[in-house]
């Protein structure tokens, strides 16, 4: 329009409006071209992933997932030991940090004090920062004695008939493991699920006090309508869990071997990376521990994804005012 | 009849109430139990990190087994150096990213990039280390600070992006409008007027990006691998305050532990004062806003 209008006045001011319209492009253009580095990324890592994992892939193809078998003297590659150690310590996380965060979310969003609740909310957000391999360091020298004298002895005397708690009880393991993931997954369930809490009309709680409930009861109402955010929380907190690696790889033991006891010690994909990258013997050594890398990223993308696409639902229900 | 269904309700209503004082007692015993850990942890850390931490260890190279002394000088310059590497990747895509979601694009294209950068947030580190082994490391055939600075920028995008673009809508559409009537072209408007006034929330996000990359270890095992030495330009390995944590902690000696007891208690303070700095400043904005 003014453009229009300057045209019919004078060529000067035409030219004026154009020369401060170029930078505008050119600026808008720029960021464009940022954006596009984030897409170009994510693919660039997929392919990258897939391409460096080609010789693992086409020498034992499917079988490196059902295989249970890792001997890189051998030349023998297969992932089944790290999948069941990463799929256990995280469901062992997930079973103790899903309830405790449940009552952390709704101690938060629906107990506590304003004052409380903040400071409250400060730390665990401390708690949701504090460096992995710092819960490690601290899981091996005080958290994996304390399993050791105090835990897993008591555990033995009263379950030791189940084959989970059988087995040479070393303190590294498992279920040492399985707890420090859920010290640090706890957070971010929490978090996820307080702020699900949050997008639940209050008229909803006022419904159920008008119909004569109990607070608890009230919150229960809230805690169904917000259940797919929930779920999302944990999924997200799940995918979080299977990729840890720093803390995992310092308290769980790292032996290749799948037993039934959760007290006996085992190894996760991300500890095995991290353990033999840097020394691997050879080339399908490298390679199999990047195709190792492709399944956790797979694994991770899945769940991410999943977990994503319920908060998204669960909140943007009642986001329309 | 009548006198029975009283006496039911009544138990009921016992049994309601002990329910209902029950799950509300348990759900403040669940926080209380959540926030052991952290206590437990930063006091642990603190004591045991203060009673080796001394001005050599910010000034001397580590010596070897059964000397006294020593520090972590080369891998506290190490991380800064890290940092400064990836923040010089991580700041500028995060922020042009975020600012070309918030103000140009179009709602298909930011719920691409919003996917993209949950997809990034998720990635686990550790992959992100095997990616840039792959298309630094191995060109180079060495490690290197260069390999380790950009797998933690690439780290830090994600959540620069989000703040940026989050900020960014939190900035009243009547303050570009009043720009742009003042005849102020549409990028010095974008950067002096919207930039200037999210630039705060922009900051607490690259500060907790950075809080978050100085304890990463994972993607530095095998990028920036580790030096007992000072590195001389950034194609050389290079210490990591983390990493050089990671060797100790795994070592046998119990003068390295306590080495490490050190390091950890550097870290745990920088991600609780860097923390700490952004309540502060998120709270001041509250209170400028509200």
């Amino acid at each position: 329009m003014i453009l229009k209008f300057n045209k019919s006045k004078s060529n000067q001011d035409v030219e004026l409006k154009v020369k401060s319209r170029l930078p505008d492009i050119i600026f808008k253009n720029v960021t464009l071209i940022f954006a596009f580095i984030i897409i170009f990324l994510v693919l660039w890592i997929i392919y990258e992933l897939y391409k460096d994992a080609e010789p693992s892939r086409d020498r034992f193809g499917w079988s490196f997932i059902f295989n249970e078998e890792w001997e890189p003297l051998k030349e023998k590659y297969g992932a089944l030991t790290f999948i069941y150690g990463t799929v256990v310590s995280s469901i062992i996380a997930l079973l103790i940090s899903l309830p405790v965060s449940l009552g952390v979310a709704i101690f938060l969003s629906e107990i506590a004090h304003r004052y409380i609740k903040t400071t409250f909310s400060f730390l665990i957000e401390i708690l949701a920062a504090i460096p992995s391999i710092i819960y490690g360091f601290w899981g091996i020298f005080v958290f994996a004695t304390f399993m050791r004298n105090t835990v897993q002895p008591f555990l033995q005397s009263t379950l030791g008939f189940l084959p989970f708690f059988k087995g040479t009880n070393y303190g590294y393991g498992m279920l040492t493991a399985g707890i420090i993931l859920a010290i640090m997954i706890t957070p971010i369930i929490t978090a996820i699920s307080r702020d699900v809490l949050k997008v639940i009309p209050q008229s909803q709680r006022e419904a159920a006090y008008a119909l004569g409930a109990t607070r608890w009861e009230a919150i229960k109402m809230a805690l169904l309508n917000a259940k797919s955010g929930i779920l999302g929380a944990v999924v997200l907190g799940l995918g979080r869990a299977i990729g840890e690696t720093m803390a995992v790889t310092m308290v769980i033991g790292n032996r290749a071997q799948i037993k039934a006891s959760i007290l006996e010690p085992a190894y996760t994909m991300a500890s095995v990376i991290a353990n033999e990258f840097a020394e691997a013997s050879g080339s399908l050594h490298i390679s199999a521990l990047i195709e190792v890398g492709l399944i956790l990223f797979i694994v991770t993308f899945i769940i991410n994804s999943f977990a994503r696409l319920l908060i998204f639902s669960a909140t943007r229900k009642y986001d329309v005012k | 009849m009548e006198l029975n269904s009283i006496t039911y309700s009544k138990a009921r209503l016992r049994r309601r109430k002990f329910v209902n004082a029950l799950m509300l007692s348990l759900c403040v015993v669940s926080a209380l139990i959540t926030i052991i850990p952290l206590i437990y942890i930063f006091f642990y850390t603190t004591g045991a990190g203060l009673s080796s931490l001394n001005l050599d260890f910010f000034t001397e190279l580590p010596k070897p087994v059964g000397e006294e002394g020593g520090g972590m000088a080369n891998a506290i310059v190490g991380t800064l150096i890290l940092i400064g590497i990836g923040s010089v990747i991580g700041i500028p895509i995060g922020i042009m990213s975020g600012i070309y979601v918030a103000e140009y694009s179009k709602q298909l294209f930011a719920n691409i990039i919003k996917f993209l950068t949950d997809v990034l947030t998720g990635i686990p580190s550790i992959i992100i280390g095997i990616f840039v082994y792959g298309i630094i490391v191995l060109p180079m055939k060495k490690f290197s600070a260069l390999a380790g600075g950009v797998a933690l920028g690439i780290l830090m995008i994600p959540t620069i992006t989000r703040i940026t673009e989050e900020m960014f809508k939190l900035v009243p559409m009547s303050l570009r409008e009043a720009s742009l009537a003042l005849g102020v072209s549409r990028w010095r408007t974008t950067v002096s007027i919207v930039l200037r006034t999210a630039l705060s929330g922009i900051i607490t996000g690259i500060l907790l990006a950075i809080a978050r990359a100085a304890g990463e270890t994972a993607p530095l095992l095998f990028t920036a691998f580790g030096n007992s030495f000072w590195s001389s330009s950034l194609d050389e390995p290079i210490s990591s305050i983390p990493v050089q944590i990671f060797n100790y902690a795994i070592s046998p000696y119990e003068q390295w532990h306590n080495k490490a007891w050190a390091g950890a208690f550097i870290l745990i303070l920088l991600v609780f004062v860097i923390n700490l700095i952004v309540r502060i400043i998120t709270r001041q904005k509250y209170e400028n806003t509200v």
